[in-house]
């Protein structure tokens, strides 16, 4: 697994944005977040069908060590989630890119994909602490 | 410049994840904390613990010093080895530290928290001055903690034949000397197992054997899971310098009896006993959330009769659930913890949730 996969763009909260080409987009955290959160125990997802903003608190991870909220990176409608993390929020430490995500979003506001990271930018801003 | 136990190139060998814990670079975990924690339920772990301070108490009075240093009273140890549980007080009878004291063919072993070594050495040679004791620490000291169902079978087929012979029929609280090893069945975790207190220089030997014959290590993220699910506290957190022993749930650990003997905040603590019973000091209760959430420390508990805190707080691997334990005033009935804005209702229990891999509360 890479640490930064090259398809998916990232915001500065350390949540991942996956374009699914269909006016979609599914929503996670990066393997950074789940690495310097532990082992996730909880994770409190939003309800399908809210309407929310870019950077509003959309979700909650518990782990053993914090409580941490999970900013949207987009605007838009929740269309999914991911039940698999009710019963084991482990499969974010696992697979945060991949069966780790967390919900899936009809995007309302296009131009704000523009503000998110590439993997690069976003491993240096991983890296700069 | 962070300190280094002996075995700091074998942490990093093992992955792990080195975090700052009182000036000393410690694993916090391997990888998964609560794989862990798992381990040292189900088969066996290993915790560096070298970064604790061990203090060695021996001259003529060596016995009528701690009698009078420690709230627990050291003349129970009728025997070469055995060992106590003590909160070490001051003058308001507030904890200076908790420890362990361990009787030694030359004197007095004490174990002292990491975190408060400055203070508890300073506390302890001001008192000294009082007897005839010389008071040693002893840093070239390693703490090899090894624990869960496994751990005594493990650790004995690693040691000399004799070794393995004495500490296989060691009883709880029990340890022999043998050379410059110190072996012993104490332990943090509510779990069997055996602690080696011996030379740092043999200590990457012994830890590559223990991990040879299948125990794995186990960081300090998990140890703390462990011994809250055990209901032991933690200095600092459940219980400091301002908090009576009788409100942290100390009391089985002072010796009240001989009435005659003297020890410091023996006066302090005596009224805090009356205040407990007059309901005006707070206790150190367990609280249990079944639900989802993670109850953690500095939570507010709001009660029928007053407001509470989490002194500790997590995710019980074992159980599968949030506990905590909690200070909350005397005849609490029913509590709701302040989570992240949300007023949860819990459950009081005592504060002891998991023995030998079992959940021990109703």
């Amino acid at each position: 697994m890479s640490t930064y996969p090259d398809n998916l763009k990232y915001a500065a909260t350390h949540e991942w944005v996956r374009l699914e080409g269909d006016g979609t987009a599914t929503v996670g955290i990066s393997n950074h977040a789940q690495d310097a959160l532990g082992d996730i125990v909880f994770v409190e997802l939003p309800e399908v069908g809210a309407t929310i903003h870019a950077k509003d608190e959309v979700a909650v991870v518990e782990s053993v060590k914090a409580a941490s909220d999970v900013y949207s990176p987009i605007s838009g409608e929740i269309i999914a989630t991911n039940a698999t993390l009710g019963d084991a929020p482990e499969t974010v430490n696992a697979v945060p890119y991949d069966g780790g995500w967390f919900y899936k979003i009809q995007i309302s506001e296009e131009q704000e994909l523009d503000e998110l990271m590439d993997a690069d930018t976003y491993s240096d801003h991983c890296e700069d602490g | 410049m962070a300190q280094h136990t002996s075995l700091y190139q074998k942490h990093l060998d093992s992955g792990a994840k080195m975090v700052d814990f009182a000036g000393w670079d410690m694993p916090i975990n391997y990888g998964s904390q609560i794989e862990e924690h798992n381990l040292v339920r189900n088969q066996a772990g290993i915790f560096d613990v070298s970064h604790m301070t061990v203090v060695d108490v021996s001259g003529s009075e060596a016995l009528e010093f701690l009698r009078y240093l420690l709230a627990n009273d050291v003349a129970k140890l009728d025997e070469v080895g055995r060992a106590l549980y003590s909160g070490m007080l001051n003058e308001t009878g507030g904890v200076v530290d908790d420890l362990i004291v361990y009787r030694m063919s030359f004197g007095y072993r004490v174990v002292v928290n990491c975190a408060t070594r400055d203070k508890d050495l300073a506390w302890i040679q001001s008192h000294a001055a009082d007897f005839d004791v010389s008071i040693e620490e002893q840093p070239q000291l390693a703490i090899l903690a090894v624990h869960g169902p496994e751990a005594i079978e493990k650790v004995c087929s690693i040691l000399t034949r004799d070794r393995a012979a004495i500490s296989k029929e060691l009883k709880n609280f029990r340890g022999f000397e043998s050379g410059s090893w110190f072996i012993t069945r104490t332990g943090y975790t509510g779990e069997k197992g055996l602690e080696l207190i011996l030379p740092s220089i043999e200590a990457p030997g012994i830890w590559d054997k223990l991990l040879a014959v299948g125990v794995k290590p186990v960081g300090l993220g998990a140890r703390d899971t462990l011994r809250l699910e055990a209901g032991m506290n933690l200095y600092g957190h459940d219980m400091d310098e301002t908090t009576s022993p009788i409100a942290a749930n100390m009391e089985q650990t002072i010796a009240w009896q001989p009435e005659d003997r003297e020890f410091i905040g023996r006066q302090a603590v005596t009224d805090h006993l009356a205040e407990i019973q007059a309901g005006t000091m707070p206790i150190l209760t367990g609280l249990v959330l079944e639900q989802r959430g993670v109850l953690r420390e500095g939570q507010k508990v709001l009660c029928e009769n007053g407001e509470g805190v989490i002194t500790s707080g997590s995710f019980s691997p074992t159980l599968k659930h949030s506990i905590a334990l909690a200070r909350i005033p005397v005849d609490s009935g029913t509590c709701q913890v302040d989570i992240r804005g949300t007023l949860t209702n819990v459950r009081l229990v005592k504060p002891n949730f998991v023995r030998f891999g079992k959940k021990v509360f109703e």
